[in-house]
């Protein structure tokens, strides 16, 4: 039973959510993103929370009526930093979340256009310092600036963790769906639009881009006599090859542990 | 005696009358602005009265016999027992022509009264039983005291207390006609209900002279230029000031609920108690003394409201009620059938979408279903969220001629979005079918066509609607065709009557008058029908939205059916449930509406129910067997071609089909 977190818990929380331009799977019409929208709906959730939506980006006529999918929720204004269209928007995104000093960042995983590598929420971290979450699918309660959350799993698994903010929340698609967006408060809402300077993603611009091709599916054929293993051949956990479960150990040795392992894979050199 | 208390008597609740008409004219002015032109109005109003209004209350043959001793006795002893009583004029003829009036008066109010003995539930209660009683005092009281006046008993006759009886009497017939007309009581029906026959939001529906039938079905478009302004109705104060005093003129005959498909499925609709609810915000107060059938499920007494208050409170604002909940407006399917029986004209739907529009556009409160829905035409251009690339892949073996390509045609074909479905895929093959057979000159639209913005309009999504009807407006404008035929009667009506306020009139068939046409003109030669009993059903959009009732009967006819009519038909015809966005709304109930439908069908003991609209088609045959066969008339028509006379042009079409075939084997 979803309940939202008790309002006398967390008066004057404020709540910044970074809104991005999505696209229409199908017909690639601009639209509120998907999963920035269950940010925002994340957001709402929370009784008495000051909800801030910031938006980096381009501003052009097709973008307006996009993020004003956000606006048709019930948000009076959006604060728009314009950028040019090569611009990184971390940086901005850095100073305009140091200034306005959020507790929590709701953000969806990744974005619909562009890069969509879902980076942004990490580097923003760790520009500012503070933790990620990832998959959150639930706020339980904020107090003394920690917050409880439900942190969504695969197969629909939920871990509790505590979190001491400011913090970024980003959210994916098993968080609850997002509320009708509203024709008549969406065109009353408002863009703030405020200029601000764009640094040239550098290493974007020496990028080759070319539209991805359709690849074949490899089809999972299941020999099975029963519907009933079908069944479990479907829902079956994928293999996992390796690994190992370090329980009760002491910080030090988890993150040697960790280390090690991200030398392996040659994340770490 | 009498002769100084009667003129005292009938001044003072004519005045009184003229009083409460001042504050009931205030009550409905709160509405907003509404151009009506008012002398033309109030010439009309006779015509309307007797020719119009008649008609409806002429389908119950006995109260319309009722009401016209009742009410024409009554308007002209009012009239003459203000001239013989109120202004005292001596004149023999007139008591003996105001004797006459209410004589007859009295036996139309002694109808009254034995309907009231055992009324049907769809009637009201409360005050609405004693005024059986008030009309036969009225009636009756007057008829004693214009006695001496006529000179048929002596001025002096009777006593003090026999006078003052009388007098008494009397004076309740008048507060009950006179001042109750204006304060609220019974009568306010006949005040409320002349004007609003005169200021009425639609003229057009009106007959004319010159035989026009008047019909008016098409919602009007809402005004989205201003950001500033309030989409839709919120509050009592938001309808039109016109709606306000419809609503007002409600009899509480209950002919509506009687027709009402979601009030008889259990769902949580009474058109008629919505209609006295809006009066009651418009007034101010609770439903409490409202005394007619309630809402299925809802007891009556727990909703109160306002004139500046909302009608709908909003979910998140927790608990308590408004004036009516939001399952109510939703359970409506636009049939239709309320307004269709409604004497006083009042119109129902017109209200429900206005109110639909605020909670879709304002609150973004669309039920269940209906945000998905309207996100998906919004991203899609239909409903199901398919890809609009794909509308034509049904008809991949077809070459169905694109409009893109002819650029004209005589017929533009209308597809709809039955293109998804693949039962009505079916019913489209079989149009396309037997106008290739009749050698019809045609194209589509093919992935040029959208949603016609029918359902997006009935969930109240108006911006979406005039967006969909705006773009396809522009893209049948690029084409040049004599006339557009569909099979879908949502498309046609919006295509018809809907799209001309926002620039596109076209002329619009249904396939069944087209089929009909064709037909009438000898280009379609069918087989002699083999099969068993078969029944029709009238889809709401076709028949009471366009009235064409006939059509579709003649093309039945032509294929050597016998429709076996069911009890509920042509303009009663009980509505699939399918309209007004209702399957996405999906408001439970007692019973499903399709269910109701099909044991009409089983009633008739036909074994096949012909229908002319894939909305229709999908509720019936959602319904479980066993049950009659549904079948499209466009596929009754296509089962019967003989079609040795097209064979040529078939043929070179399945040849072309062929060899396109071949090639592409070749290619593979
Ligand atoms: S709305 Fe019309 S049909 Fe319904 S009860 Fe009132 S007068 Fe009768
Ligand atoms: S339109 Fe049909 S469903 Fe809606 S209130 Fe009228 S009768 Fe009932």
């Amino acid at each position: 039973m979803p309940h939202n977190a008790t309002s006398s818990s967390h008066a004057g929380l404020q709540v910044a959510v970074l809104v991005s331009i999505g696209r229409h799977p199908l017909t690639a019409r601009a639209r509120r993103a998907d999963q920035d929208a269950r940010a925002v709906e994340m957001a709402l959730s929370l009784d008495d929370a000051a909800i801030r939506l910031v938006h980096a980006g381009g501003n052009d006529d097709d973008n307006e009526e996009a993020l004003r999918g956000y606006l048709g929720m019930g948000i009076d204004e959006i604060n728009v930093i314009k950028q040019a269209s090569n611009a990184d928007i971390v940086p901005a995104l850095v100073t305009s979340l140091r200034d306005a000093a959020p507790q929590l960042v709701f953000t969806g995983s990744r974005a619909e256009v562009g890069e969509g590598s879902g980076l942004v929420p990490y580097l923003l971290a760790e520009a500012l310092g503070w933790p990620v979450i990832n998959g959150l699918a639930q706020v339980e309660s904020i107090e003394h600036g920690v917050a409880t959350v439900l942190q969504a799993l695969p197969r629909g698994k939920r871990r509790r963790l505590r979190v001491r903010l400011p913090a970024i929340a980003t959210v994916d698609s098993n968080a609850p769906p997002a509320r009708q967006s509203a024709f008549g408060p969406a065109r009353r809402g408002e863009l703030a639009a405020r200029a601000c300077s764009s640094m040239p993603d550098e290493l974007q611009a020496q990028w080759h881009m070319q539209t991805a091709r359709k690849r074949p599916k490899r089809l999972k054929i299941v020999k099975s006599a029963s519907a009933r293993d079908r069944f479990k051949a479907a829902a079956a956990k994928a293999e996992g090859g390796s690994g190992q479960v370090l329980s009760d150990v002491s910080p030090e040795q988890g993150a040697e542990a960790i280390f090690k392992l991200l030398k392996e894979e040659d994340v770490l050199r | 005696m009498l002769d100084t208390l009667l003129p005292i008597l009938f001044f003072s609740a004519l005045a009184l009358a003229a009083i409460g008409a001042v504050r009931r004219v205030r009550l409905w002015r709160q509405g907003r602005h509404s151009p009506v032109s008012l002398i033309r109005g109030l010439i009309a109003m006779p015509r309307r009265y007797l020719v119009d209004l008649h008609h409806v209350v002429a389908r119950d043959k006995a109260m319309s016999n009722t009401h016209v001793a009742t009410a024409g006795g009554f308007v002209l002893a009012a009239l003459l027992a203000i001239v013989v009583h109120g202004l005292g004029l001596d004149s023999a003829i007139l008591a003996w022509a105001l004797l006459a009036a209410t004589t007859c008066m009295f036996v139309g109010s002694l109808f009254v009264a034995k309907r009231r003995r055992n009324p049907p539930p769809r009637l009201s209660k409360g005050p609405w039983m004693r005024l059986p009683k008030s009309l036969i005092a009225f009636s009756l009281g007057v008829f004693l005291v214009t006695l001496p006046t006529a000179g048929i008993l002596p001025e002096d006759l009777g006593s003090w207390v026999l006078a003052l009886a009388l007098a008494g009497v009397v004076a309740w017939g008048l507060g009950e006609l006179f001042f109750g007309m204006t304060w609220g009581g019974p009568m306010k029906h006949a005040f409320a209900g002349a004007l609003h026959l005169a200021f009425h939001r639609r003229p057009e529906r009106f007959s004319d002279k010159h035989g026009g039938e008047g019909r008016s079905t098409g919602l009007k478009a809402l005004r989205l230029e201003d950001p500033a302004t309030k989409l839709g109705v919120e509050k009592p104060a938001d309808f039109a000031w016109n709606q306000l005093l419809g609503f007002d003129a409600c009899v509480q005959c209950g002919r509506c609920e009687a027709a009402c498909p979601a009030f008889a499925a259990g769902q949580p609709l009474n058109p008629k108690k919505l209609i006295q609810d809006m009066v009651v915000g418009m007034v101010g107060g609770s439903d409490a003394h409202y005394a007619g059938s309630p809402y299925p499920g809802k007891p009556v007494g727990e909703h109160a409201g306002e004139p500046h208050g909302p009608i709908v409170t909003r979910p998140s604002t927790k608990g308590g009620t408004a004036l009516v909940d939001a399952e109510t407006l939703w359970s409506c399917t636009t049939c239709r059938a309320c307004v269709e029986e409604c004497p006083m004209m009042i119109e129902h739907v017109d209200a429900i979408v206005d109110m639909r529009r605020f909670l879709t556009l304002e609150h973004g409160n669309t039920p269940n279903k209906g945000a998905e829905v309207l996100d998906n035409l919004i991203a899609t251009d239909n409903p199901g969220g398919f890809d609009p690339g794909s509308r034509t892949h049904w008809a991949a073996d077809l070459n169905l001629p694109l409009m893109a390509d002819k650029r004209e045609a005589e017929v533009l074909l209308w597809l709809g979005d039955g293109v998804f479905d693949m039962r009505n895929q079916r019913t489209l093959r079989a149009l396309v079918k037997v106008l290739r057979a009749a050698q019809v000159d045609f194209a589509v639209l093919g992935n040029e066509e959208r949603d016609s913005g029918d359902v997006a309009r009935r969930l109240g999504d108006e911006a979406t609607f005039q967006s969909l009807a705006k773009r396809n407006i522009a893209t049948l404008g690029q084409y040049r065709f004599a006339r557009i035929v569909t099979c879908d009667p949502h498309s046609f009506h919006v295509l018809k009557n809907e799209y001309g306020e926002l620039g596109g009139n076209y002329e619009v068939y249904h396939h069944s008058t087209y089929l009909n046409r064709l037909l009438e003109e000898g280009k379609l030669s069918l087989k002699a029908w083999k099969g068993g009993t078969v029944t029709y059903h009238d889809p709401c959009y076709l028949g009471r939205y366009n009235g064409e009732y006939e059509a579709p009967r003649d093309v039945l006819r032509a294929l050597g059916i016998e429709v076996e009519e069911m009890a509920r038909s042509g303009y009663r015809s009980r509505c699939c449930g399918g309209g007004g966005g209702a399957p996405i709304t999906d408001i439970p109930g007692k019973q499903r509406i399709p269910d109701m439908r099909m044991n009409d069908v089983r009633e008739t003991g036909a074994e096949l129910v012909a229908v002319g609209c894939p909305q229709c088609t999908a509720m019936l045959e959602g319904v479980v067997e066993p049950r009659a066969e549904i079948k499209d008339i466009a596929e009754l028509v296509a089962d019967a071609l003989i079609e040795d006379d097209s064979a040529e042009s078939t043929s070179r079409d399945e040849a072309a089909g062929k060899a396109r075939r071949a090639e592409e084997e070749v290619t593979l």
